[in-house]
Formats: C-alpha cells, structure tokens, sequence
C-alpha cells in the first residue's frame, strides 16, 4: 500500500518539516517500504484486546499543587535564539 | 600507573578507599587515556577535563573525610541525550548542537550525591534514532574492537568509551535495545532496566513509554553498583516506579541457583534464532546456555513466543508515534538551532526542522505522524498497542514457568561502517532480539558471552518486572565462570 508523494506532503505540513522534491520522492519510497511490513499486523487477531499505553499500572499520579520554586529567568532565557526583553522573539503569528 | 584505564570500576574503587590512588590522579590518567585514543574511536562530542577534574578535587576531599562511597571520584561517560547543567548536551542532533540544558537529569543528580566525575558526554545516533552511531549529526564512532565497524547504537559512544578504557562506566539509554546491542558489539555489559525503575526525567524523550537509562559497565558487579545509585522513586517523572530499591550488589552470588534455592529455570525462546543469524553469534549463544546448564540450571530449548516476529512492526509504529509527540517541541522558538530567513513565522519553524533534523529523525517524525494521522490511527497505532499487550502477556505467562529467559542480543557482530546505511529496514532488523524486552518494560541486560570472527558477542538475560536482582544474579554467576568479562581491545 505505496504512499502517494501529497501524502508525504501533507504529512510534512503536519509535522512541520520541510521537505525538498528529491525529499519527498525518497521519503515516499522509504516510507512506502515500511508500511508495506506494517502489514503482517493484520495477520493478528486482536478482537477484544485492550491496548497498553503504559507497562506500568499506574494512573492519576498527582502531587500537592504546591507552588515551588522557579527556573531563574536567566537561566529559560540562555539558549533564546531571539529574545527581545523578556520574550522570545518569533515571526508574526497572524498577519 | 600503567594501565589503571582497563581496571574495573569496583577494583578502582578499591584503590580509591585504601588511598593508593586518589581521584585526581585516576583522573588524569584517564584523561590522558581518553585521548591518546579518541581520534581513532570518536566517543565523545564533549570532553569536559576541566569540570572532571574540578569534581575530582571535591571526590577526593569527600574520600579523605571517610564520606566515600563507591562510585566517589571515578571517571564516568554520560550519553549527549542526559541533561547536564551547564554542560552542552546535543542528542547527536545539529537542531541541539549549542544547547547548554539550565539543569541536570535526576540520574545525574543522584551521581553527584555520589561523587560523580564526568570526563565527558558521548556520542549517539541523533536523538537516540539508530543502531550504529553513524546516524550522529557529527561524526561516526568506531568499535575499539576493530575501528572499521561500529560500535552499536543508539549508546555507541558510551559503549566504545568504556571498552577503550576512556571511562570506568558510562550511562547510555535504551528505547528499543540502544544500551544492549552497543555493550554486545562492544565487549561490555549493558542492562535495560524495567521501564519506571530508573527517572527519565532530564532524559531528552524519544518514546516516552519506552524510554529508559541504564548502566554500561566492564563487568555485572560494576553494573550493579551503578543501577544502585540511579534506581528509584522519582517525583518529578510521573512514570517513575513508587518501589523500593534493593542493594543489588547483594545479588551477586557466584552459584545459579533459583529463588529460595531451587534450581533456576531458564528458557530459551526460540523466535530468538532468526534466520540469517550469524553462525559464530548462534554457536557462542549455545554455548553459553550449555554453560548454565552446566552449572545446574534446568533449561527450556524450546520455549515459544509467537507474537515475537511481530515486536518489530509494533515497535516501529509506537516509537516514532511517541518520537513525533515529543520532538514537536524543537521548533527554533525557545532553544535550539533557528532558521531565521524566511518569510513567516511557519517557514521559520518548516525551516528549522528540515536544517536541523537529520533523516533518519525525519523519516521517524513522518512515520509516527502518518500512523497517528486521521483515518490511519485504528489500523496502525491502536492496532500495535493491542499487539504490545498480547507481547507482554506472552511474557508474563512464560515467567510463569521460567526465572529468566536468555537470548541472544543481535543477530550479527559488529557489522562496517557503511555497510547498513543506504537501507533503513535492514538496519531496523538489528533490534529483533532487544525491541521486543522494551515492548514489554522488562529488564534486560546483555554480557560477554564470546567473540564470532573475534569480535563481541552478547548474551541477554531478560526477568520478569523489577526483577533485576535474579537478572544481575544469573549474569554474574555466568561471568565469574568464564572469562570473556577479562579481555580488552588491542587499542
């Protein structure tokens, strides 16, 4: 089940990566290969089986929400790429 | 002074205590050691000799005031994927290569408590995607064994690092097998613990269900003192096991015998052998069970764990659905590599990731993004997850029977650099024995068991959930009757 190359476009847009033509031509046949062998799965009946997200049997972990001490701001802002005071700096979101 | 570097971490350690050598020296020397040799192996992105030796001073202060402790003042690797405050931590990745992290991972907390000295961080694939090292954004590193060959991945760096001698011990991480498969193609032994039994949290996140760090070590008492040290409860990683932590160095008895003195029952899953598997790897695996039998293990050659040929797939579908979730967050915003030319705040960010993520990682984003895509999540990520429950309950009932199950940990040695690059697939086909054990969250750990055209062959001992006392057990006793935990690379 080959993967179309505006499948791979469109998966990109999702993931936000860009993608060059020779790229996506690669990816497209890498990726197709792959989810070919993703296919014996299907030989597996998995009627009634509930799914593991987790090996551990824990749910709800909490704590108190007890406030605590910050990062120093300093120390958040020390690999800013763009920081204009105490931001950081990105293109325009909405135009 | 001559060759401290090829002395196990608890024998120096022993010199450490009755002060023959103090810290600082030892440190020296194995600086000196790490480089006389690292433009040959390339362990190592940062090499931090400063800082090592800084930590050295206070070790050896804290040894002459009788607060030692056994890992005081020995000279440890730590793979780029720990966070490590002030010190530049790059997951192999140009996207992370000046990224200094503003803390350090509980694990390295925790070794600080105990005297840490890093001589440096280790290079891996790029965020821990691969089993070669040769997915590092920077360069290869090559097998001390034979520099030719890798040296295993996704924890290469780690692994060369300790069997060059340019470390005591090191740290690696393990999502699919990247502790186990580089200790085996490297000669040293590398444990997996149960997924929860040691904090992720200052782990950068491949497969956050997955995920785990763990020792990588000369011999299993080494390896047992370090779990020690990094095990248990941690409160900042929801995922962390609420358990106690046993004093693993009490498991460590020389004889094989089971729980509450019984014989020990192993078993040998047959699914394990897979077709094309080296000879001198099958014949060295045998070998070694024929030497547990002999030393009074009661052992199953014929246990069956159908679902296995299936791990893979499962694998390949949840790791980089995970790895997709978590590698959203390098977006050239708060830290990172950050393209700036472009027109828009989205071109930036597009930018930035196709610049700064390498193939391998890129093919995963996009693998995980399909299978978690509308339309496509029944029938690839539910799917696999009901596939990881059949996994686990397969094991589960087989620990019914058996104390532990022995396997071999890669089907090849150490293959040539270059040799599996072109075609992804087949260098996925390496993790069949180790990707299954992290499916499941068991313990894993993979030892010295012989050499197939002399180079390493790793032997894996899997337990069932927290037992990595009987894991550790059934390992040392195996090595206290061989030998093979005694040689060294003619480096």
């Amino acid at each position: 089940m080959p993967i179309s190359s505006q499948e791979v476009q469109h998966i990109a847009k999702l993931a936000r990566v860009g993608l060059s033509e020779e790229d996506v031509a690669k990816f497209q046949q890498q990726l197709s290969s792959i989810l070919d062998y993703f296919e014996t799965l299907r030989r597996l009946d998995t009627e009634g089986i509930p799914p593991t997200s987790h090996t551990l049997a824990l749910t709800n972990v909490t704590r108190d929400d007890a406030p605590r001490p910050p990062f120093h701001k300093e120390a958040v802002f020390a690999n800013a790429p763009q920081r204009e005071g105490d931001h950081f700096r990105v293109k325009a979101v909405l135009e | 002074m001559d060759s401290l570097y090829n002395l196990t971490l608890h024998e120096v350690a022993d010199l450490l205590a009755r002060r023959e050598v103090s810290s600082l020296e030892l440190t020296r020397h194995t600086l000196e050691r790490l480089r006389a040799v690292e433009d040959k192996v390339r362990a190592f992105i940062t090499i931090t000799d400063e800082l090592a030796l800084q930590q050295a001073q206070e070790a050896d202060a804290r040894i002459d005031a009788g607060e030692g402790g056994p890992l005081t003042g020995i000279p440890s690797a730590i793979k780029d994927v720990i966070c490590t405050r002030g010190v530049r931590t790059t997951c192999g990745s140009r996207m992370l290569e000046n990224f200094v992290p503003p803390y350090d991972a509980t694990v390295i907390e925790r070794l600080t408590k105990a005297g840490l000295v890093i001589v440096g961080k280790t290079n891996m694939d790029e965020f821990a995607m691969g089993s070669s090292t040769e997915n590092s954004a920077f360069f290869p590193t090559h097998n001390p064994w034979d520099l030719e060959r890798v040296p295993g991945g996704s924890s290469g760096g780690s692994a060369a690092a300790v069997a060059a001698g340019q470390a005591f011990y090191a740290l690696g991480s393990d999502t699919g097998g990247s502790i186990r498969q580089p200790a085996a193609l490297c000669g040293i032994v590398g444990l997996k613990p149960t997924y929860g039994r040691v904090s992720r949290y200052g782990l950068v996140a491949f497969a956050s269900s997955l995920d785990q760090i763990g020792p990588m070590t000369r011999d299993v008492r080494d390896c047992a003192l370090v779990l020690s040290a990094i095990a248990g409860y941690d409160p900042s990683d929801a995922t962390s096991a609420p358990m106690d932590v046993p004093d693993y160095s009490q498991a460590l008895l020389p004889d094989l015998a089971g729980p509450g003195g019984r014989r020990l029952r192993v078993g040998v899953p047959r699914e394990y052998f897979v077709e094309g598997m080296d000879d001198g790897v099958r014949k060295a695996i045998e070998t070694a069970v024929r030497q547990l039998e002999d030393m009074g293990a009661e052992v199953d050659w014929e246990v069956t764990l159908p679902s296995t040929p299936y791990a893979l797939a499962v694998y390949y579908i949840i790791a980089p659905s995970e790895a997709s979730a978590n590698l959203a967050r390098y977006d050239g915003v708060k830290y990172g590599f950050s393209y700036q030319e472009g027109k828009s705040m989205w071109e930036n960010m597009e930018k930035t990731r196709q610049l700064g993520f390498g193939d391998e990682v890129k093919r995963r984003i996009m693998l995980g993004t399909y299978a978690l895509s509308a339309g496509y999540y029944d029938a690839y990520y539910l799917k696999a997850q009901k596939v990881r429950t059949l996994i686990r309950r397969e094991f589960d009932a087989a620990f019914e029977k058996y104390d532990v199950l022995v396997t071999p940990v890669s089907p090849t040695p150490a293959f040539k650099l270059g040799e599996k690059v072109a075609d992804p697939l087949a260098m996925y086909l390496s993790d069949v024995c180790t990707i299954p054990v992290n499916i499941a969250g068991l313990p894993g750990i993979s030892i010295p068991c012989g050499f197939a055209d002399d180079l390493p062959v790793g032997l894996q001992i899997l337990g069932k959930p927290f037992d990595e006392a009987t894991v550790l057990r059934v390992a040392y006793a195996y090595e206290q009757a061989t030998d093979w935990h005694k040689r060294r690379p003619p480096l």
